[in-house]
């Protein structure tokens, strides 16, 4: 490895701004204090490009492209917000809210729930895209935790947390397109997976009610995956 | 001590020599389209037959000949003339019981309720380069592969040419990927090359996994060695010592004749360890895909390879640079493969002859739809959709008129009758609103609703998805219930709207190529055909009369 | 002096959460009603829909043939329409059943311990439609006010603004549940 690592400079929203070379434009711009939304990225956790949501505008660049997975570069004059991003990410939201059942009332994730926050940070006041309203089941095996297939968004944390920090593997996906959903071992019921270690950390990095502690009443399902930078820390010092 | 290159004159000679023998040859198409008509009973009945009859004449099952539509189709070449083709005798829908027949009439002439001109003009208009074996060769023999020119190239490339020297002649050929984007391949081929790591890979991308689509299955149960030779050769020119050509399982007999194919070049010491007496070495391993539509794209291929689901990566990184396990990657489609020993045997001037400024050489398509003659053909580039659907299709049925033609598969899109004399090229069909793509292309007549057809590749794309993005995973399930409700005549011009700005931000969002595209063919029958939109929307009626457009949105539970 | 603006307000497929939020205003709800002349309201006896509405708020959801005829009706006499809390924007419980289709309610309420349909009245109770769906399913609606319910001070910002002739901008504001 070099001992110093490149430094990029570039514009971002209209400010002279740099970052090391290594850095992705998500984490440059949250440097600057610049908003990007995000829901499949989490600090700690490998990046997938899925959501969609963080869409940048690249001067020069054909497309769109994923802050989360971008590495700044230099002379780079990157858009993060504007009235073209703004709908596409609104739409984004419609597509999930219309694609599960997302009844947000009776939700334990009501009000710590990172869709329903950026439905307003992003202004959706309402979906026009017809909900689906598909059956769903809930499995309630796992003596302490709870998956509703009904609020997940397969944003995948579970399944790299699990795999990437726990060490256990036990979430994966199946199934493909609409269908995918998100399983334990080999689709068997929870609270029979042999990999589980109980550690409830798929439960404290999922962004929606979809993984929740059991014995909670509504609006009670606090998540907290600031664990995740410090333990990835720990874990890399030699 | 014979080198190679001696060897392969002498293979070839020793062929020669026993097809003159031999006397006359049956060819019969085993290829999957006149397989599925049991084109092997065929086989064995006219093998039966001349054993019986003691004609000197050899049966042979051999790869497509194209005019799929008329099979099971039977060719016979006389023996004098192994190489003029015009005294080839074509035969069509033969069945067993006609083998008698045809077999007392080698000698005289033609079985006239059978004939088929070779004369016609989807032969003639025909310019065969990557199928100029297919249906004329034994596919599992690597001697008549040899015969016909075959690993010539190769040889030559490796003891005249310097692996810079072959990428600039494909650079110079001017050949285009034929796996749907259309990347210049030499540019690819050089990017690889110059990008520093090692090992580096070469991959053959053989997912073809439209639907109706069967141009790469025709060419490796065809022609396997050709394929070989390209990516001998692509190893080659990038330093790659080990290869992977992704195959889906449902070609099993593509499977059987591209591992027969590998063996026999290994035997001949065309693969493998010290390749033709040179320092190159090249492993070359078949990796069986199990038929996602998605595992075609290459970021999800090589995840596939690896192992791992099939999911598509964002890109930057390309497998240019970071690939298959994190090095420098060539990936290329079967027929991109098949076009390379020709360009380096006959030279890229050759090559570059063919065609049209932007895109040169040749393309295989898989005609089908409501054309008389559906088969696989091969044209220049540059010629025209009229020529091609009319002159070589023969046109759609008595009675009927021409609507569409749709391009480039679930990617694509459909152009009208007024766009028909536009030439066959990348450019002009992606200004026409459609594309290339890997060489699907539906002939559409009046009888074809135009939203329907939509709402078809949409649930294709639906069901194909991989899930993975939001976009594209719950985009395509809502472009199709959007169209479903518009065929169903519950839709009102809020649901076009929604239907178009979808359409829009899916193809801008979503990750990779199957999302990205999947709207085409919604936006290309938007482009030409809204009014068939309208008609369903606000007249509650199908011009094509397909749609029945009387439900309603309201519906009552009880 | 006819200045003032007209007003209604009605439940659809609702729990009334949404009205009971519009009266906690409390003291603010009398300033506010020198604005308007209410018209129209589940509180007031009023049978018939007026016919020239400025401003129609609705709560709940489109669940059965009298909601669809209603909306309609409503659409047809109203200047602005607002959807009015979750049930009304989004579905929210009232479409909690869309799942598992209005049957399995109807069996559940009127067919155990059968589990037929037999016991369901045929007289005095609306067909349910198949799938419970918010109002701009099936009209176009002006502003949406989701939550479940909004806050009596969203209700005010919204009818401060609509009374004064602007349109209220929700979208920083608002949230759903
Ligand atoms: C959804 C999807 C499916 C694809 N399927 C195929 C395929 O079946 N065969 C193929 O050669 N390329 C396919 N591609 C294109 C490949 O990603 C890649 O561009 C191609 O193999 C490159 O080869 P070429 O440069 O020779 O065309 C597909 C792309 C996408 C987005
Ligand atoms: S997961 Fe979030 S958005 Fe979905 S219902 Fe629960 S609180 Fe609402
Ligand atoms: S509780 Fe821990 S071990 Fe169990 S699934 Fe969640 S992350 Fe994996
Ligand atoms: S369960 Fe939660 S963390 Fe896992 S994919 Fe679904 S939403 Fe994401
Ligand atoms: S665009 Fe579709 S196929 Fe491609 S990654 Fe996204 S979900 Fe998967
Ligand atoms: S939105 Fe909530 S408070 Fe309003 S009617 Fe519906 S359930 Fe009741
Ligand atoms: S946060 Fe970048 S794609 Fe999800
Ligand atoms: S499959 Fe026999 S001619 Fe094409």
């Amino acid at each position: 490895m070099t001992a110093t690592p490149a430094v990029k400079t570039f514009v971002i929203d209209g400010v002279d701004a740099s970052a090391r070379s290594e850095q992705t434009i998500l984490s440059a711009a949250r440097e600057h204090n610049i908003f990007i939304p995000t829901l499949c990225h989490l600090e700690g956790l490998s990046d997938v490009g899925a959501c969609r949501l963080c869409l940048v505008e690249v001067k020069g660049a054909r497309r769109l492209l994923p802050a989360c997975t971008t590495r700044v570069e230099e002379g780079m004059e990157i858009t993060c917000n504007s009235p073209r991003i703004a709908a596409y990410r609104q739409m984004t939201l419609q597509l999930l809210f219309a694609e599960r059942n997302h009844v947000c009332a009776v939700c334990l994730a009501n009000r710590h729930c990172e869709l329903q926050s950026l439905a307003t940070s992003l202004g959706m006041t309402h979906v026009e895209i017809p909900y689906r309203f598909p059956s769903l089941s809930v499995d309630i095996s796992h003596e302490r935790f709870t998956l509703d297939h009904n609020r997940c968004i397969l944003c995948t944390r579970c399944i790299r947390v699990c795999s990437e920090i726990e060490g256990a593997h036990t979430w994966d996906l199946m199934g493909r397109g609409i269908q995918s959903r998100v399983i334990t071992d080999l689709d068997q019921p929870w609270g029979e997976s042999d990999t589980c270690t109980s550690c409830g950390k798929c439960v404290q990095v999922c962004p929606t009610g979809a993984l929740f502690q059991k014995n909670r009443t509504g609006g009670q399902c606090c998540k907290d995956p600031s664990f995740l930078p410090y333990l990835r820390t720990m874990r890399e010092e030699p | 001590m014979t080198t190679l290159t001696e060897e392969l004159d002498q293979i070839t000679a020793k062929v020669q020599q026993e097809q003159q023998a031999a006397g006359d040859r049956i060819n019969v198409c085993v290829a999957a389209g006149c397989l599925s008509l049991h084109s092997d009973a065929v086989q064995h009945a006219l093998e039966a037959e001349t054993k019986k009859s003691a004609a000197r004449c050899a049966v042979r099952g051999v790869g497509c000949m194209g005019l799929c539509s008329a099979g099971p189709v039977v060719s016979h070449e006389p023996a004098a003339s192994a190489s003029n083709e015009n005294a080839t005798r074509l035969y069509r829908g033969v069945q067993p019981e006609d083998a008698p027949q045809l077999v007392a009439s080698l000698q005289g002439e033609p079985v006239a309720k059978l004939a088929i001109s070779s004369q016609l003009p989807f032969f003639t208009r025909q310019t065969k380069v990557v199928l100029e074996n297919s249906g004329r060769i034994n596919p599992e023999s690597i001697e008549e592969y040899i015969a016909t020119g075959g690993y010539r190239a190769l040889m030559h490339a490796l003891n005249e040419m310097t692996p810079a020297e072959v990428v600039q002649e494909i650079s110079a050929s001017g050949l285009r990927g034929r796996g749907g984007a259309g990347y210049p391949t030499g540019l690819k081929w050089a990017t690889v090359a110059r990008v520093a790591g090692a090992p580096k890979y070469v991959i053959c991308n053989a997912d073809e996994g439209d639907p109706g689509a069967f141009m790469d299955r025709s060419v490796l149960e065809g022609d396997p060695h050709r394929v070989l030779e390209g990516m001998i050769l692509a190893a080659y020119a990038i330093g790659a010592s080990q290869g992977y050509i992704y195959l889906r399982a449902e070609y099993p007999l593509a499977v059987k004749r591209l591992g027969i194919a590998i063996r026999e070049a290994k035997r001949m010491g065309l693969l493998g360890s010290d390749i033709g007496g040179t320092r190159m070495n090249l492993n070359l391993e078949i990796r069986l895909g199990a038929g996602a539509f998605v595992c075609g794209e290459e970021t999800a291929l090589i995840a596939s390879i690896e192992g791992h689901r099939g999911t598509p990566h964002p890109r930057p990184p390309y497998p240019a640079e970071s690939g298959l396990w994190g090095s420098p990657t060539l990936i290329n489609n079967v027929e991109t493969y098949a076009n390379v020993p020709p360009i380096l045997r006959r030279g890229s001037a050759w090559y570059a002859a063919l065609g049209t400024a932007k895109s040169k050489g040749t393309k295989v398509f898989a005609l089908s739809g409501k054309v008389r003659n559906t088969g696989l053909i091969e044209v220049p580039m540059g010629m025209t959709l009229r020529e091609i659907i009319f002159d070589i299709g023969g046109g759609v049925d008595e009675g009927h008129t021409f609507k569409a033609v749709q391009t480039g598969g679930p990617s694509g899109g459909c152009i009208p009758a007024a766009q028909l004399d536009i030439p066959v090229d990348y450019d002009s069909l992606m200004q026409a609103g459609s594309i290339m793509g890997s060489g699907g292309m539906i002939v559409m007549d009046d009888s074809s609703c135009m939203v329907n057809v939509a709402r078809f590749f949409m649930e294709f794309c639906m069901s194909e998805s991989c899930g993975k993005c939001i976009p594209c995973r719950a985009g395509t399930a809502q472009m199709y219930g959007l169209l479903t409700r518009i065929t169903e005549g519950t839709a009102t011009h809020r649901e076009l709207d929604l239907l178009t700005r979808l359409c829009d931000m899916v193809g801008a969002t979503s990750l990779c190529g199957l999302g990205q595209t999947a709207p085409n063919p919604v936006l290309s029958t938007l482009r030409y055909f809204k009014n068939e939109y309208l008609a369903h929307i606000e007249d509650k009626h199908c011009p094509a009369g397909v749609c029945d457009c009387t439900a309603s949105i309201a519906e009552v539970a009880q | 002096m006819n200045e003032k603006k007209t007003l209604a307000t009605t439940w659809l497929d609702g729990c009334s959460g949404c009205h009971m939020s519009l009266l906690d205003m409390d003291e603010r709800l009398i300033d506010l009603s020198q604005q308007f002349d209410l018209v129209y309201c589940p509180l007031v006896d009023q049978k018939i829909f007026p016919p020239h509405v400025d401003i129609t708020l609705i709560e709940g959801a489109i669940g059965n043939e009298e909601d669809l005829e209603k909306i309609h009706l409503i659409r047809e006499r109203t200047r602005i329409l607002v959807s009015l809390g979750d049930c009304a924007v989004t579905g929210n419980v009232s479409a909690l059943r869309n799942p598992f289709g209005a049957d399995a309610v109807l069996r559940r309420v009127y067919g155990e311990p059968t589990g037929t349909l037999a016991q369901v009245p045929k007289i005095g109770l609306p067909k349910l439609l198949s799938r419970v769906r918010p109002l701009h399913d099936y009209v176009h609606v002006d502003l949406f006010v989701p939550g479940c319910p909004p806050s009596a001070d969203t209700i005010y910002t919204v009818l401060s603004e609509l009374l004064a002739g602007r349109m209220p901008d929700l979208s920083s504001v608002a949230h759903f549940g």
